[in-house]
C-alpha cells in the first residue's frame, strides 16, 4: 500500500439502465486496486453515500467523478451540477452520459407522449388508472408538500448540462477501457481535456472479417439471413455500424456474427454519427435509379432513427424530433 | 499569431453598389469582425489600383488573410490570389465572397442585400482565419494524346498534333476513319466533292509516322488525370491479321454473303460479310461481320481464307485490350442522325419514297449504290417532284428543342443536286431558313434563282391518301403556308426528311468515363460556352466537333484544330500545376473499411492490402470531396474544405442568429 493519501472517487447514475454500474465490476479483482487508491465517497448502487455529505464537501474535493446516464429530470440536473462543482475531473461514463443512448431515443416524443405510454390507463405499465393520475412536481398533502423531480421534455447529454472533462464511450464501457482510463487517471497520464479516452479509429480496424469494395443492392434485417462468417457484414447487406463506430470493443458483435450497432459512438471530429453513417451508406448503394434506391432504403431500413441514431440522437445535431407548433 | 484580416468590398461600378450599401458593409466589418485590421470598399477591386491596394496593405499591415467581397470566384479568384502572391501572402489565404451573383444580382431590396452581404463577409472572414497556406504541385505532361473519334474534327486534331511532332493515338469505332463526312456527296456551299477533300486527310493520318491508328476499337476505361491519363482501348476482333493483310480486297470480292449496309450506306446498298466500308477506307484492312458470315453462323464456307493470297484471315482472333499512357484526351465522338421513324406522320419506313437525309446523301453520291443517279425505291424511275422537309427532330418540343444548324444548308444542297441531275420540281418546307455563315446566304439566293420552291411552314403530314385525282399515286405533303396563310397539299414523288443531329447513343456513358458532363440535350459541356469552347471541366480532356453541339464541317475542323492547339500548348509547356486542394487520409486512424474505395470518380484511392488502409494518390485527386463526405470514420480531410473551416463559415453566416440565441 502506498503512502500517498487516498483520492476521492464518486460514481453516479442518472438516466441510465444500471449497466454501467455493473460494468465497473467487470474489471474483476482490480476493483480492489480501485478501492485501495480511492475512497469511494458516493456510489448509490453499491455504497451508502448521501447527497448531503457531498453537498458539505469543498468544491473540487472529489478527485474523479465517473458519471453515467443522461439528464432527464431536475434531480439529475442538480446532481450533475453538484458533482461538477465538487469534482476535479468529471468523466462522462458510458453512452448515456456521452451521447444520450437509448433513453435519448425518447427525444422522438414529447413528455406528454412519454407519460401517456407509461401512465395512461390500459398502457402496459398502468392497467388501471381511472383518475388519470400523473406525476406532479409538487403535491399538497395534509402533512406538507411532497416534491418529485421535474421530468424534462428533452433528454440532454451530460456535456449539454455541465462541462465534461473526459468521455468513456460504450454501452456499457468495456472493462479493459475502464481500467485503462483509471490507470491513466492514477498515473496522471490523461489526454487533453475534452478527449475521448480510447482509440480514434473504427471497429473495422479490430474486425477480423475480409473486406472488399462495397456495393449494396439490398439491406437485410438480422433475422432475414445467416451471414457468412468470413466476409464483411456490411457487404452482405447487414447494416453494420462498425464503419463509423469508434473502436475499442474488439469488434465484439461482428465477432459473433452480429452487426455492430454503434454503441461506442463516433470518431473524433465527427459532428453527427448518424449523418456520417448515412452519408457513407448512401455512397455504396449500388444503383443509379432513384426509384430503386428509394426501394432499397425503405425495405431495408424501416427505422432510420433507430438504426442511425440508436445511441446518439440526444447528442446529434438533430437532438430531438421537432415539437409540433400546437403542442 | 494573431489574425490580421483585410476585408475588401467591391462596388463593381453599380453592379454591387446598386443593391448593397458597400460602404456600410466595409465599415461594419471593420468594427464587428474579430481580427479585421483593414476594411475598405473600392469602385473596382479587380482594377490594377484595387489590386495594388490589397498588395500595399499586405506589406504594410502584415495581413494574414484577405477577404474580397466581389464577383464569382470563377471570374476573379485567380486575380486576387495572384495579387496576394505578389505581396508575399500565400494565395490560399485569400477568400472571395460572391456579393454580385449571390446577392446584388438576385435581390432588389437594399436593406436585405446589405444584411446578407454582411453575413457572407462574416462567414468568409471566419473561414479565412482557419485557412492554411497551400502549395500547388507540378506534374509532367505525357506528350502523347488520345483522340477519340475519326471524323473530320478528330482527323484535324490528330493531324495538327502529329504534324507538330507529337504522338497521337486515334481511336475509331468503325472499321475505317472518315466519319459522316465520308458518306456525303457534296459539301455546302462550295459544292466540292466531300470525299475529294476528306480522303487526302484520311490517308495522311493513316500514313503519319506520329499517328497510331486504332480503328474498330472502343474506349473502355480512363483513369489518371491531366498530364498522365491511363486509357484502356478494346480492339474488336477483325478476324484479319493486321500485319499480313495487304488490303487487296479479293476476300470481299469473293465473299458469297451479301448484307444490307445499314451503317455506311444508310441501308441503301449492300456490302459483303467481309468488308471494308468504302473504297478509300483507311486502313484498307477489312473486317468480318460475324453476325452474317456463313462460317461464323453455320460453320461452312471459309472462302475468304481460301482466296487470301497472304493467309491473313484468322477466324480465332479475339478482342484485345491495349493500355496507353497519354497526357491529354480529345473527344470528337460526333453525332447520329435523328431516327425519322419517331415522327410517324411523315411516313418514313412506311411510305417507300420517303427518304432520310443520309439516305439521300448516299443516293446522289457518285460512289453510292446508284452511282449518283437520283431514282426512287424501284431503282429506275426518276422523280418528277421532290419535297424536302426541314426540322425533322429539330426545333420541335416533342423531340429536340434545339436547331441542328446544318440541315437548312444541306437541304439547299439537295435542292441544287436534284435540279442539276433531274428535271424534277423541288419544294422546300421550312420553318425559318437559317443560313448565317460565310457565303451561306448567297447559296440560298442562288437556289431561289435556280427555281427551287420555298414554302414556309412546318409539315403536318406526308400521306399517300389521295383526295384529288392529281394526288393519286403520289405522296402528298400537307403544310400550312404561313406566308400565304393557307393550307397547301403538294403531291410529289419523293420526300426527303432533313433529320436532326443527335448525340451518339452512348455519349453520356463515354463522357462519364473521362469526366465529361452533358447538356440536357446530351452534348458534351464545354468549360465556358463563349470563352472556353473546347476545354472541359476536366483538365486535360477537350472536346471538338459535333459531340459538343451541332455544327458544320468548317466549325468542326476549327474546333479540332483549336483543341489540338490547347493540347500542344500543354505539351510544349511540359508541366501542369495541380491545385493543392486535395483529400488526404489519416492512415494512422483509417480502419480500412473500404467504403471510399469504389467512390472516387478519378480512381485516386488505392487500398494497401498489407497495411489494410486506404490511401489517396495525390496527383490524381481533384479535391471533389466525395470520399471526405463518405468516410464514416471522419479520417479523410479535404484540404481547404476541412470541417473546421466549413463550420466556421456556417457559424459566420449565422452571426446574427447566434446573437439572438444568446439573448
Amino acid at each position: 500500500m502506498s503512502d500517498k493519501p487516498k483520492g476521492k472517487l464518486a460514481f453516479y447514475w442518472a438516466a441510465s439502465c444500471g449497466g454501467c454500474d455493473i460494468s465497473l465490476l467487470a474489471i474483476d479483482e482490480k476493483i480492489l486496486d480501485v478501492a485501495e487508491a480511492f475512497d469511494i465517497v458516493l456510489w448509490p448502487c453499491a455504497t451508502d453515500g448521501k447527497v448531503r455529505d457531498v453537498e458539505k464537501m469543498a468544491d473540487g474535493e472529489i478527485d474523479v467523478c465517473l458519471f453515467n446516464g443522461g439528464i432527464r429530470t431536475s434531480e439529475q440536473e442538480y446532481m450533475a451540477q453538484l458533482l461538477r462543482r465538487k469534482s476535479k475531473v468529471l468523466v462522462a461514463f458510458g453512452s448515456c452520459a456521452c451521447e444520450g443512448c437509448i433513453p435519448g431515443l425518447a427525444n422522438m416524443n414529447t413528455r406528454q407522449e412519454v407519460f401517456d405510454t407509461v401512465y395512461k390507463e390500459g398502457s402496459a405499465t398502468m392497467p388501471e388508472n381511472p383518475q388519470d393520475v400523473r406525476p406532479q412536481p409538487a403535491t399538497k398533502m395534509p402533512e406538507g408538500t411532497l416534491h418529485l423531480p421535474i421530468f424534462y421534455d428533452t433528454l440532454k447529454t451530460l456535456d449539454q448540462t455541465v462541462e465534461v472533462d473526459y468521455y468513456l464511450p460504450g454501452c456499457p464501457p468495456e472493462a479493459d477501457n475502464i481500467w485503462n482510463a483509471i490507470v491513466a487517471i492514477l498515473e496522471s497520464k490523461l489526454p487533453p481535456k475534452g478527449s475521448v479516452i480510447g482509440l480514434n479509429t473504427t471497429v473495422c480496424e479490430e474486425c477480423p472479417r475480409t473486406r472488399g469494395e462495397k456495393k449494396i443492392k439490398k439491406f437485410y434485417r438480422t433475422w432475414e439471413i445467416i451471414p457468412d462468417e468470413e466476409t464483411c457484414l456490411l457487404e452482405q447487406g447487414l447494416l453494420c455500424c462498425g464503419i463509423a463506430t469508434r473502436a475499442g470493443c474488439g469488434a465484439l458483435c461482428p465477432e459473433v456474427n452480429s452487426p455492430c450497432i454503434g454503441c461506442h459512438g463516433a470518431n473524433d471530429g465527427v459532428a453527427d454519427f448518424g449523418a456520417r453513417l448515412m452519408s457513407a451508406l448512401a455512397s455504396v448503394i449500388d444503383s443509379d435509379d432513384p426509384d430503386e434506391i428509394r426501394r432499397i432504403i425503405e425495405e431495408g431500413i424501416p427505422d432510420p432513427v433507430g438504426n442511425f441514431y440508436r445511441f446518439s440522437l440526444a447528442a446529434s445535431q438533430l437532438r430531438r424530433k421537432k415539437k409540433s407548433q400546437n403542442a | 499569431m494573431a489574425d490580421k484580416i483585410g476585408i475588401y468590398v467591391c462596388h463593381c461600378g453599380s453592379n454591387i453598389a446598386g443593391t448593397i450599401d458597400v460602404e456600410e458593409v466595409a465599415r461594419w466589418a471593420g468594427k464587428n469582425i474579430e481580427g479585421v485590421v483593414v476594411s475598405r470598399d473600392y469602385k473596382f477591386m479587380c482594377s490594377s489600383l484595387g489590386q495594388q491596394m490589397i498588395e500595399d496593405d499586405i506589406r504594410k499591415e502584415g495581413l494574414t488573410g484577405v477577404v474580397v467581397g466581389a464577383c464569382s470566384p470563377h471570374l476573379h479568384e485567380k486575380t486576387f490570389r495572384n495579387a496576394c502572391k505578389r505581396a508575399g501572402l500565400n494565395p490560399f489565404l485569400c477568400q472571395m465572397t460572391n456579393l454580385r451573383e449571390h446577392v446584388s444580382w438576385v435581390n432588389s431590396d437594399k436593406a436585405a442585400g446589405t444584411k446578407k452581404a454582411k453575413a457572407l463577409i462574416f462567414a468568409s472572414a471566419e473561414r479565412v482565419k482557419r485557412q492554411k497556406p497551400l502549395e500547388p504541385m507540378e506534374v509532367e505532361v505525357n506528350p502523347a494524346t488520345l483522340v477519340v473519334g475519326g471524323g473530320i474534327a478528330g482527323l484535324q486534331a490528330t493531324l495538327e498534333l502529329a504534324d507538330a511532332g507529337y504522338p497521337v493515338y486515334l481511336v475509331e469505332r468503325e472499321p475505317s476513319i472518315g466519319g459522316h463526312m465520308a458518306q456525303f456527296d457534296k459539301t455546302f456551299p462550295t459544292l466540292d466533292c466531300s470525299a475529294c477533300i476528306l480522303t487526302p486527310k484520311m490517308s495522311e493520318v493513316g500514313q503519319h509516322e506520329n499517328v497510331t491508328l486504332l480503328t474498330y476499337s472502343e474506349l473502355e476505361e480512363v483513369s489518371g488525370s491531366v498530364g498522365n491519363f491511363k486509357v484502356k482501348i478494346r480492339k474488336k476482333a477483325r478476324y484479319i491479321d493486321y500485319d499480313k493483310c495487304t488490303g487487296c480486297g479479293i476476300c470481299t470480292e469473293k465473299c458469297p454473303r451479301k448484307v444490307i449496309d445499314d451503317v455506311f450506306e444508310a441501308g441503301m446498298g449492300y456490302r459483303k460479310a467481309i468488308y471494308s466500308p468504302f473504297p478509300q477506307a483507311v486502313p484498307r484492312i477489312p473486317v468480318i461481320d460475324t453476325e452474317n458470315c456463313t462460317w461464323f453462323t453455320r460453320g461452312k464456307c471459309q472462302v475468304c481464307s481460301k482466296v487470301c493470297p497472304t493467309d491473313a484471315v484468322d477466324y480465332d482472333q479475339k478482342d484485345e485490350t491495349v493500355e496507353l499512357n497519354v497526357g491529354n484526351i480529345i473527344m470528337a465522338t460526333g453525332w447520329k442522325l435523328f431516327d425519322c421513324k419517331r415522327v410517324p406522320q411523315y411516313g418514313f419506313g412506311r411510305l417507300a419514297n420517303v427518304y432520310t437525309s443520309m439516305e439521300f446523301e448516299r443516293l446522289c453520291n457518285a460512289a453510292g449504290p446508284t452511282s449518283g443517279k437520283i431514282v426512287m425505291r424501284d431503282g429506275k424511275t426518276e422523280p418528277k417532284s421532290v419535297a424536302i422537309v426541314h426540322c425533322v427532330g429539330s426545333r420541335d418540343v416533342t423531340s429536340n428543342p434545339y436547331c441542328s444548324g446544318v440541315c437548312c444548308m444541306a437541304a439547299l444542297k439537295f435542292g441544287h443536286l436534284v435540279l442539276e441531275k433531274t428535271k424534277a420540281e423541288v419544294y422546300s418546307f421550312y420553318i425559318d431558313m437559317r443560313t448565317p455563315m460565310k457565303e451561306y446566304e448567297e447559296f440560298y439566293q442562288r437556289l431561289l434563282g435556280e427555281g427551287m420552291h420555298f414554302i414556309r411552314g412546318k409539315v403536318a403530314e406526308v400521306t399517300d391518301a389521295a383526295r384529288r385525282p392529281e394526288e393519286h399515286g403520289k405522296l402528298i405533303v400537307q403544310a400550312e403556308d404561313t406566308l400565304l396563310g393557307k393550307q397547301r397539299r403538294i403531291p410529289v414523288d419523293m420526300v426527303i426528311l432533313m433529320g436532326g443531329l443527335e448525340p451518339q447513343a452512348d455519349a453520356k456513358e463515354l463522357g462519364i468515363k473521362c469526366g465529361l458532363s452533358c447538356s440536357m440535350a446530351g452534348w458534351y459541356t464545354e468549360r465556358h460556352p463563349k470563352l472556353d469552347p473546347v476545354a472541359t471541366m476536366t483538365d486535360g480532356v477537350f472536346v471538338a466537333g459535333v459531340c459538343q453541339g451541332p455544327k458544320d464541317i468548317p466549325a468542326s475542323v476549327a474546333q479540332g484544330a483549336a483543341a489540338a492547339a490547347r493540347v500542344a500548348g500543354m505539351i510544349a509547356k511540359g508541366i501542369v500545376t495541380i491545385e493543392p486542394i486535395v483529400a488526404s487520409i489519416d492512415e494512422e486512424n483509417c480502419s480500412g473499411c473500404r467504403i471510399c474505395n469504389d467512390l472516387c470518380p478519378f480512381n485516386a484511392i488505392e487500398y494497401d492490402e498489407e497495411k489494410k488502409v486506404s490511401r489517396v494518390i495525390t496527383a490524381l485527386c481533384k479535391g471533389c470531396g466525395t470520399c471526405v463526405a463518405a468516410c464514416p470514420a471522419g479520417v479523410i480531410t479535404g484540404a481547404h474544405f476541412n470541417n473546421e473551416q466549413i463550420f466556421a463559415e456556417i457559424d459566420g453566416i449565422l452571426w446574427d442568429a447566434r446573437e439572438e440565441a444568446t439573448v
